[in-house]
């Protein structure tokens, strides 16, 4: 633990370049393209479209009574949820490469190898906040409207960022020595996409009638970042407190379990990048 | 004071079997011990037991073979690699010029790129403003700091990673290698740097396979051999020290890939690879000595040869010439004589013998040559003619001029012209 807060403290001395490495990120990752970092909020609303034509036209009945007749709605709800699980999901998949995509780094240069994630998560953190905008406009025009709830998002996002970093460091250092992580969890992340209250409420009819289901759907953390930011941006209200509470103590576990693994691996990085 | 400091260092490397490297997460999951899976099988030690300092001000040479653990030691130097017993003291701050323009991302400019690798390098965003004139000017890049980087030639590439890492002006400063991509214009630029660096002082450890370099601008050098410290000291010794050890190297290895040539095999009609003749005298053995009579197979250019032949007439003849030839790899004759052309008259030869050529410098440039040996009528008519069945090589760092010969010479100029300043490089 102080070994921690140590090297935690020694980072702070990278900050400069974390943040460069950050925006290096984001230029480089649009350069090239016509549309540039407008794709940042393009992206996620065009996997909107796709998901409410789906949901919202052709199968009505599988996204809840809820929303009643109205797709409008249910998209909303639906970007409300998919902005922030595309920030959780990016920053999972490169994590698991990142620190073979920047091995040179490792190899050549003194570097603390725990800025790759901690860049990785940051840099898709700023993808998130170009399309939040985009999300508000569109919850006071077609959703329910905002209310003062919405100031807590930052909590919310507090909770996904410490959780996301704590998953970053574990993915990162230990993909180093078992690629197949890599393929795993593309295929993990599909399932855990539809493991969490993104396309559907959790007052839909099956989930209400199943307490096993529900249950399962309440031992995932990343439900009640999700309906954290359901309830303060869609529904307007308070979140749960304490579940997202013991969400964030999970992340804080997450994070020193992740950091420390990291650690421990961190002298074979040179090696076997 | 010393500015590095190794007391010790050992560095062994895990040497992972590929079995393990294949093995899946889930293996290790269930075996449930992930990090007992994660040691290796295998150790390799790089580097055991180095003791050195360098001292403030000091330029130090590390020289050896490759993978004999000089970049290991460079590594460990700058912090990058870690001991796996040992001390590392370093006073003051490091640049390490390990892999040129390592943190370069080829998306964006060189400018931005500028940035961020002088970031990681340890400087401030200010002193990269008050230096970046600087930076571009030495890479002499002002027309393309703007285009990507990807669009950089190699050594566009290379010459703006070396002048970052240059002017982050470090106290201590790890070159490695990095002058051999460089063209020859900006390499005399480079070298005029480092200059520089000694002048005010700082101190620099030096890898390099450019022995002349190294001698020319080392204080002390090290030569690294399988990980352990052969040799430290002056300069010129070390180096040849260095040398010498390859040279007996080669020999070594020379004389593993020398063809073993059969030449006891009995003549058979037809038979005219490489050999031919119907053998009434016979060369039985070939041997190439040093002037000193050891048997040898690699020469400096300004040594000698002897070779001898051992010779054998199945019965008494009166008409015999014995002849050689050297030629280089292209086929080209580097040099051919026979008794007949020196007008030694043949009158007889019976039961065995010698014949021997002594050769006293070869007077060759560097490359392997091959060796013509007979015995023949004055006529032509073969008894025994091995065709490049004997080679030998020819090698001095030293030397590096072209051609066929290395034709005896000296330079010699008016008082009016002159030649940079008088160093330790050997004429």
């Amino acid at each position: 633990m102080v070994r921690l807060v140590r090297n935690l403290k020694e980072l702070y001395k990278y900050r400069v370049l974390i943040q460069n490495l950050v925006s290096r990120e984001l230029k480089a990752r649009y350069r090239g393209t016509v549309l540039g970092f407008l794709w940042s909020f393009f992206n996620p609303l065009l996997l909107m479209i796709v998901y409410t034509l789906v949901f919202g036209l052709i199968l009505k009945g599988g996204r809840g009574g809820e929303f009643g007749d109205s797709s409008t709605l249910y998209a909303v709800f639906l970007f409300t949820g998919l902005l922030p699980w595309t920030w959780f999901s990016s920053s999972a998949l490169e994590s698991a490469n990142v620190l073979m995509i920047h091995g040179n780094l490792i190899k050549k240069i003194l570097f603390p190898a725990e800025i790759l994630p901690i860049v990785t998560v940051l840099s898709n953190l700023i993808h998130f906040s170009f399309g939040l905008p985009i999300l508000l406009l569109f919850l006071i025009v077609f959703g329910k409207g905002l209310t003062l709830f919405a100031l807590l998002l930052p909590v919310v996002v507090l909770v996904q960022m410490v959780f996301s970093l704590g998953l970053g460091f574990l993915i990162s250092s230990l993909t180093v020595h078992f690629r197949d992580i890599k393929d795993i969890l593309a295929n993990l992340l599909t399932l855990w996409f539809f493991a969490t209250p993104i396309i559907y409420p959790l007052t839909f009819d099956s989930l209400q009638k199943s307490s096993f289901l529900r249950t399962l759907l309440n031992l995932n953390p990343m439900t009640h970042i999700i309906e954290g930011y359901h309830s303060c941006l869609f529904y307007g209200t308070i979140f749960h407190w304490k579940r997202l509470g013991v969400t964030f103590l999970i992340g804080l576990v997450l994070f020193y379990f992740g950091y420390s693994v990291f650690d421990r691996l961190r002298d074979s990085f040179p090696e076997e990048v | 004071m010393a500015a590095v400091e190794l007391d010790h260092v050992t560095r062994v490397y895990q040497k992972y079997s590929s079995r393990h490297r294949f093995q899946t997460f889930k293996s290790a999951m269930v075996r449930g011990n992930l990090f007992g899976s994660l040691k290796a099988n295998e150790l390799v030690t790089a580097l055991s037991d180095i003791s050195l300092q360098v001292e403030k001000g000091e330029t130090f040479g590390l020289i050896g073979e490759n993978g004999s653990g000089k970049s290991t030691l460079l590594k460990i130097i700058a912090g990058i690699a870690k001991p796996t017993s040992g001390r590392v003291k370093v006073a003051g701050k490091i640049s390490a010029l390990i892999e040129l323009g390592a943190g370069f991302h080829p998306e964006i400019s060189g400018r931005e790129n500028v940035f961020i690798n002088g970031i990681m390098l340890g400087l401030s965003k200010k002193e990269i403003g008050r230096k970046f004139d600087e930076i571009v000017r030495f890479a002499e890049l002002e027309e393309f700091i703007d285009a990507p980087v990807k669009t950089y030639s190699s050594g566009m590439y290379m010459r703006l990673g070396f002048s970052v890492a240059i002017n982050v002006n470090p106290e201590i400063l790890l070159i490695d290698e990095v002058l051999s991509v460089g063209d020859a214009a900006f390499v005399p630029k480079c070298l005029d740097k480092i200059d520089d660096f000694r002048r005010r002082q700082k101190t620099i450890v030096f890898v390099s396979h450019d022995l002349d370099t190294v001698k020319k601008i080392c204080d002390r050098v090290a030569w690294i051999k399988d990980g352990r410290i052969r040799m430290l000291g002056e300069p010129k010794r070390t180096v040849d020290a260095y040398l010498q050890d390859i040279a007996a190297k080669q020999e070594e290895d020379f004389q593993e890939q020398q063809v073993e040539v059969d030449i006891r095999q009995p003549f058979e009609e037809g038979r005219r690879e490489n050999r031919w003749g119907k053998r009434e005298v016979e060369i039985r053995k070939v041997t190439l000595r040093g002037l000193g009579g050891e048997e040898k197979h690699v020469f400096h250019p300004e040594e000698g040869l002897i070779i001898e032949l051992e010779i054998a007439a199945a019965c008494p003849v009166e008409d015999f010439v014995f002849g050689i030839g050297v030629f280089n790899s292209l086929g080209t004759a580097c040099y051919g004589t026979n008794t007949n052309l020196e007008d030694l008259e043949p009158k007889l030869f019976a039961g065995e013998g010698k014949a021997v050529c002594r050769i006293e410098r070869l007077n060759l440039i560097n490359g392997t040559y091959y060796l013509d040996v007979a015995v023949h009528k004055r006529d032509g008519y073969p008894y025994d003619y091995h065709q490049n069945l004997y080679s030998f090589l020819v090698s001095s760092a030293a030397y590096k001029d072209v051609g066929v010969a290395r034709l005896p010479h000296t330079w010699e100029f008016s008082p009016g012209i002159t030649f940079g300043p008088p160093d330790k490089k050997t004429p």
